[in-house]
């Protein structure tokens, strides 16, 4: 084969990978694209000033989505509060200090299944071991179900995040005589604050979005309540609820929620995005 | 092998071997190091120099299945006594690596933080700390105006200046310098050469490097290493001018590594 085929021969293969990528990428925009268009249809009409002022209505009358909102806002803050801590923490002990024995790598697969088990079990758990024991729904065992999702993601990208971090800086530190607490505090932890925050604002994008394990354990509130030891309204539950029942101003309340829980998680993302990259060039 | 008579040795290694798992990477070193002066390892990818190196501050316990025998004197006291406090030891012991390793925070913060580990300074003798440490490694002038900046904003060049005033700065009593200048441009190389030759006035150290021309310009002692064994050592100009094994004179002339 001459150079020239073997030219040609490189650039139409190129050429097909191309086209097939281009193809595959273009078939997912589609859908996202899509999903995004019918939401905005759909949501932008219903987003008046009233779904933020109001309390979600009885069927026939008119109300807004606010105790959801909300009830959304208290139950995603307090699971983030709880889990945020413990995830970085193990995730810090995955990465500094678990390099001998079992502990760490048994942790790790745990926390990995931990990761992929359905947020439905997560549900299913805390009403068997909380609001079975108290006998009513709360939004403290809504917090903590999204709370025990917050901690896998967040040791995960804690974990992800400190491995990346240059073995030299730490071997730096050590030369000088600082004490390993002294070196992941001041040195690694600090190196991977950036991607650390990222890892958290991802698993506040994913809780802000859960219905499964908030329907065994916060349920629903009709009303204005903003006290956790009671059932909470929150976004997800409301938009299932309100999505499937016949009543036409219901329905359109869950698509104002579905606009918004997608326009927040959107906003986390690109948030989480450019702090990444904002940090990647400094560094 | 050759012993050249060093009559106030800082450190002595007695019987060194080295061990990644089960693999042999040093093998039975015996070697003295000259207070005040510099000594430069040199040998072909993978003989051992840099681990021999990263034996003198027993910075291999960061890594499980790293480990050595034999013995370390620092003055006369064995480092690889378990008993010895690791940390003290690694005060007293600097190292710059071969990339310039800046700490996430301000210059200042950088130069401070090993200071901090073992010294309860004012603000007022930190701030003349930093500015000496600053001063030996000839960044000073350049970096007065901006102690406050991230360290990582520096140019290559400087960042390893930075190390070095790092390292300093804890006032060790001796410098380990892994391949300090192989990531740098000749010029930032320069600078590093000339500081090596002001720095051994006040501490001892031990350079490893590929460069032999380096090693030739910088060291008083030379040591060459080859598949953990260490080949040859003794006085720079005499390795380099009239190396007594055969295999040196292979590797000096560069017809061999």
């Amino acid at each position: 084969m001459t150079k020239f085929d073997l030219y040609t021969r490189r650039r139409i293969i190129n050429s097909i990978g191309l086209a097939i990528a281009v193809l595959a990428m273009g078939f997912g925009l589609f859908w996202l694209c899509w999903i995004l268009w019918t939401l905005l249809e759909n949501g932008l009409p219903s987003l008046t000033a009233a779904v933020f002022t109001q309390m979600t209505p009885p069927p026939g009358s008119s109300g807004g989505l606010l105790n959801a909102i909300a009830g959304s806002l208290m139950m995603t803050l307090l699971g983030t509060v709880i889990g945020t801590p413990i995830g970085i923490l193990a995730g810090t002990y995955l990465a500094e200090f678990g390099q001998r024995g079992w502990m760490a790598p048994v942790t790790r697969f745990i926390n990995d299944v931990l990761l992929s088990a359905p947020s439905i079990v997560i549900g299913l758990f805390v009403y068997e071991i909380y609001v079975m024991k108290v006998k009513h729904f709360s939004g403290w065992a809504g917090a903590l179900a999204l709370a025990i999702l917050v901690i896998p993601i967040v040791i995960r990208t804690t974990e992800n995040m400190l491995k990346l971090v240059p073995s030299t800086l730490r071997e730096a530190a050590a030369a000088l005589g600082a004490p390993q607490w002294k070196i992941v505090n001041f040195v690694t932890l600090r190196a991977a604050r950036a991607g650390i925050i990222t890892g958290v604002m991802l698993a506040i994008a994913r809780i802000s979005g859960e219905t499964a394990p908030l329907l065994f354990t916060s349920l629903n509130n009709q009303f204005w309540s903003s006290n956790m030891d009671q059932p909470m309204a929150n976004l997800p539950v409301v938009i299932f609820q309100f999505a499937m029942s016949p009543y036409e101003d219901w329905q359109q309340l869950a698509w104002a929620g579905a606009l918004l829980i997608t326009l927040s998680v959107l906003t986390l993302n690109i948030m989480a995005r450019v702090l990444f990259r904002q940090s990647a060039t400094t560094h | 092998m050759t012993t050249v008579n060093i009559t106030t040795p800082k450190i002595v290694v007695k019987d060194l071997n080295f061990y990644y798992g089960n693999y042999r990477a040093l093998k039975d070193i015996n070697l003295n190091i000259a207070e005040k002066m510099v000594t430069a390892f040199i040998g072909p990818s993978g003989c051992g120099k840099s681990t021999l190196l990263r034996t003198f501050n027993r910075m291999y316990e960061l890594y499980p299945k790293q480990k050595a025998t034999g013995g370390i004197l620092l003055d006369g006291a064995n480092m690889l006594d378990p008993k010895q406090d690791l940390n003290m030891l690694r005060a007293k012991i600097g190292m710059v690596f071969q990339k310039p390793t800046p700490f996430p925070m301000s210059i200042y913060d950088n130069i401070a933080f090993g200071v901090k580990l073992y010294e309860n300074l004012s603000k007022h003798d930190m701030d003349a700390r930093v500015e000496w440490a600053l001063k030996k490694a000839a960044l000073w002038v350049e970096v007065k105006d901006k102690l406050k900046q991230s360290g990582t904003g520096l140019s290559g060049g400087q960042q390893q200046r930075l190390c070095i005033a790092r390292a300093i700065a804890v006032k060790p009593q001796v410098l380990l310098l892994d391949e300090p200048t192989s990531a740098l441009d000749p010029i930032s190389t320069a600078h590093i050469e000339k500081l090596i030759d002001e720095l051994k006035e006040d501490f001892t150290i031990v350079i490893v490097t590929h460069n032999m021309q380096q090693a030739a310009r910088v060291s008083d002692y030379t040591a060459y290493m080859y598949l953990g064994d260490l080949v040859e050592f003794g006085e720079t100009s005499t390795i380099f001018t009239n190396p007594k094994r055969k295999e040196t004179e292979d590797y000096i002339t560069g017809r061999f590594g």
